[in-house]
């Protein structure tokens, strides 16, 4: 039997990303959020701070390992498997690449070292500069390849030499391809997600403690934290979408139309598709429902102005409609729910109950794979959509494989990478497990209250609290890290 | 200069400072089961703890300067190293793994398991490594198409395996030296002898992998009657060899450490040598080789990442030096330790 090498490779870059992608969100919002940690602690030199830092820096290196195992699977991937899209990206993508290797990769994973072996080897100063440096190569390493997969999508400041089999795109003008038509607003967009991501993540792991009773002052502040984070980023998403939305639109209307099951140009205004079923034969959505008009206002400003359908493409030009549209609305959906669940937390806070609301601590609890979620979808759609092309309208996915892989070896390295991923997915929950259960150092108790300065993280919490439970650890015997309990969990597993 | 050169010899310094830097990781992995009781196997792990995924980043930056600079060549050697690359990176995953989670829990069979992961990851990495040096040194069938045409028992020809060795004894050396530098009494005492054990497997498996190829790799010797000056190359190398035992025998670990990082810099180079201008050799026809005119990218492209190197290349220089300072001096296990 001849197995499918198309099928199988796309089944093992969907498989190796998907893993992959679950990381990177988590270094990128987590890091910007450890720097916002040490700039507090920085300032106030109130210990707790500190504590907070260690606290995540260790969740963040557990992320951050699993983030570069599983990246180096990606580099090589393309020569691997891809290797006639290599040969005809390389000389564009390539640059790319190159720069978020020598930029991000090298300035990260240095710095890293500081950030969790170098506590109490050097200065709190240096250790603050590292954890900007690794935020900062957290986030150039988003850069390069979000730009490298931009171009893929809406290619830019190039031209194809060469014919047939050696055709390839090479560079004309570095910085139009950097600045390709997508590429900033796909780069805020993915960074948003990942600081909803971070800011969820946050409230998660907060919440679980407030419930448990343990940590409290820890919890509460780390929540309060996530909290202002996760609403600024809801918010900037559901703008940077709709920016996206309307460039996506001019670009890749096939994909736009995909997205939103929108088969028929028609001469009317489109409609807003909020849910519905997809029939890819007869090529309609069931059980729509949808706003009338509200596509066309959306892009256009004008609700009777006809959006490209998908009867504008032939059928070979197509993305597969189903995935592309419950992808995208997934993510979407999701969106809605991060604002909806914040204003929440906040009606909460305002009512001084945010911090004993059993059921909503819960919800936030399980609140952060909503962002893991929703960031895998926003990706799913956006590569799905791109289909039937690899580098869109220029280089077809089906003509972009390695000629000398056969499918069994595809085969085999799938069944390889499925045991693998299997078993890191095992560890790390079982070490995230431990860690979370061991929680943050006890260092809360030892402030004196007379010499604390207070940050404005502080003063919030303080100023929202229920009465009699002043967050000053002195008066409160269960307000900080320093039950009886905690202290015989505190014992260090290593 | 010709930008294909360039960056010809970039890749060079790039592979180089991944040998020199992961070689002493895989070394120390390598070793690992020889250490005895769980205390002596942290010291060993945590004395490469803060600088393998730094020096990891090396081998990945070698990756996308090869993808960037000659796009064809890495299309075709990953393609044509599908299942031993895909094994390869299998074992460096695994390695990650091992190092990251071993001391997270206080159970024996936990620890045991992940001793033994690190070990077999980490000689099977940098066999792997060895295998592919020696196959691209023999060359690959490769058709007019610049497309492999074997299968892979062509990557399993007894050359490959023997450079492969060459690799794993070169490790061991430069890895147990390493150690020796960051490590203290009698654990110390008892990798001297390692050292002194390794180097002579090295400079065995040297001599012989240098005989093997002078009689069934003749072109990788060409270069030498058209570059004489390389000669010298080899003399620095011969001396750099020989300063090891010396500097052990001395008591100056340091020294030595610096001899092997010079060695190791040298084999890639005459690796380097023995391919120029090629980057992969066609065994079928040589006129069908991929090489650093061929299979490049744009004179533009080259242009831009030159531009890229000489500014990110300094940043990359200090942050090693700083990292390494940082973590200078004996293993000491903490808190903050695996």
């Amino acid at each position: 039997m001849e197995l499918d090498v198309l099928l199988l490779s796309r089944f093992q870059f969907a498989l190796t990303i998907m893993f992959h992608y679950i990381f990177p969100p988590l270094s990128i919002g987590l890091g910007a959020l450890l720097v916002i940690m040490e700039t507090t602690y920085m300032v106030t030199k109130d210990p707790q701070y500190r504590a907070m830092a260690k606290f995540w820096t260790k969740i963040f290196a557990i992320n951050f390992a699993l983030g570069v195992a599983t990246g180096i699977v990606m580099e090589f991937q393309f020569g691997t498997n891809w290797a006639t899209y290599s040969r005809y990206v390389g000389d564009v993508f390539g640059s790319a690449l190159a720069a978020e290797g020598i930029f991000a990769f090298f300035l990260e994973s240095g710095f890293l070292a500081v950030l969790v072996f170098g506590w109490d080897r050097v200065s709190d100063r240096m250790h603050f500069i590292s954890t900007i440096m690794v935020a900062l190569g957290a986030t150039f390493s988003a850069v390069w390849i979000v730009v490298a997969n931009s171009w893929q999508q809406t290619p830019a400041g190039f031209h194809i030499v060469g014919e047939g089999l050696f055709a390839r795109a090479e560079i004309t003008d570095f910085w139009a391809m950097v600045f390709n038509p997508s590429a900033v607003d796909r780069l805020v967009h993915t960074l948003i997600g990942a600081y909803i991501l971070g800011g969820f993540l946050l409230m998660s792991i907060a919440a679980f403690y407030l419930l448990k009773g343990r940590h409290v002052e820890f919890g509460r502040k780390t929540f309060f934290l996530g909290l202002i984070f996760s609403t600024v980023f809801s918010f900037a998403a559901a703008l940077s979408g709709h920016d996206q939305a309307v460039k996506v639109s001019e670009t890749q209307p096939a994909k736009l139309a995909a997205f939103e099951g929108h088969y028929v140009t028609g001469t009317g205004g489109a409609p807003l598709s909020i849910a519905g079923i997809v029939d890819e034969k007869a090529e309609k959505v069931r059980y729509s429902i949808a706003l009338p008009g509200m596509l066309s206002w959306l892009v256009y400003g004008d609700a009777s102005k006809p959006v490209t359908g998908l009867d504008a493409f032939p059928k070979s030009d197509r993305p597969p409609v189903a995935l592309s549209f419950y992808s995208y609305h997934m993510m979407v959906a999701l969106g809605g729910f991060f604002v909806l669940l914040c204003l929440v937390g906040w009606f909460f806070f305002w009512r001084k109950t945010l911090f004993t609301t059993r059921w909503l601590l819960w919800v936030f609890v399980f609140a952060v794979l909503g962002p893991m979620i929703a960031n895998q979808a926003g990706w799913f759609a956006a590569e799905v959509g791109r289909q039937p092309w690899i580098v869109y309208g220029l280089l077809r996915t089906s003509d972009a494989l390695s000629k000398a892989v056969r499918g069994e070896h595809v085969l085999f390295s799938i069944v390889l990478f499925t045991v693998i991923y299997i078993f890191l997915l095992f560890l790390w929950f079982s070490v995230l497990h431990r860690k979370i259960t061991h929680g943050p150092e006890d260092e809360m108790s030892e402030v004196d209250p007379k010499k604390r300065r207070w940050s404005w993280i502080d003063a919030a919490v303080l100023l929202t609290a229920p009465d009699g439970a002043s967050m000053t650890g002195s008066k409160s015997p269960g307000g900080g890290g320093s039950s009886a309990g905690d202290k015989a969990s505190d014992k260090e597993v290593r | 200069m010709d930008l294909n050169v360039l960056w010809f010899g970039l890749l060079g310094v790039l592979l180089s400072g991944y040998a020199i830097l992961d070689g002493f990781d895989l070394g120390v992995g390598m070793l690992h089961l020889r250490a005895k009781t769980d205390t002596e196997r942290r010291i060993f792990m945590n004395s490469i703890g803060p600088l393998w995924d730094g020096n990891e980043v090396w081998l990945v930056t070698f990756g996308g300067a090869l993808f960037a600079a000659f796009p064809h060549a890495y299309a075709t050697a990953f393609s044509a190293f599908y299942v031993p690359f895909m094994v390869l990176l299998f074992a460096l995953i695994f390695r990650a793994v091992s190092m990251e989670f071993r001391s997270k829990r206080n159970s024996p069979g936990w620890r045991k398991g992940f001793d033994a992961g690190f070990f077999v990851s980490s000689a099977l990495a940098t066999f792997l490594f060895g295998v592919a040096v020696g196959n691209s040194m023999m060359g690959l069938p490769i058709g007019s198409d610049m497309e492999f045409q074997g299968g892979l028992l062509d990557l399993l020809r007894p050359y490959g395996l023997l450079v492969g060795a060459l690799a794993v004894t070169t490790f061991l050396m430069h890895g147990s030296i390493y150690l020796y530098l960051k490590t203290e009494g009698e654990l110390q005492a008892r990798i001297y002898g390692w050292m002194k054990r390794s180097f002579f497997a090295f400079v065995f498996s040297y001599v012989f992998v240098t005989v093997v190829t002078l009689f069934t790799v003749p072109h990788a010797v060409d270069n030498f009657s058209k570059y004489p000056w390389a000669w010298i190359i080899v003399a620095l190398n011969a001396l750099a060899i020989a300063n090891i035992p010396r500097a052990i025998h001395q008591g100056r670990a340091l020294y030595a450490f610096i001899s092997s990082s010079c060695t190791i810099a040298a084999l890639i180079f005459l690796f380097g040598m023995a391919l120029f201008p090629n980057l992969i050799y066609s065994s079928l026809n040589p006129d069908w080789s991929l090489t650093i005119y061929n299979a490049a990218s744009s004179q533009k492209t080259l242009g831009i990442m030159r531009t890229i190197a000489l500014v990110g290349m300094p940043f990359v220089i200090a942050y090693t030096i700083v990292i390494y300072w940082t973590f200078r001096g004996k293993v000491e296990l903490g808190k903050f330790s695996y």
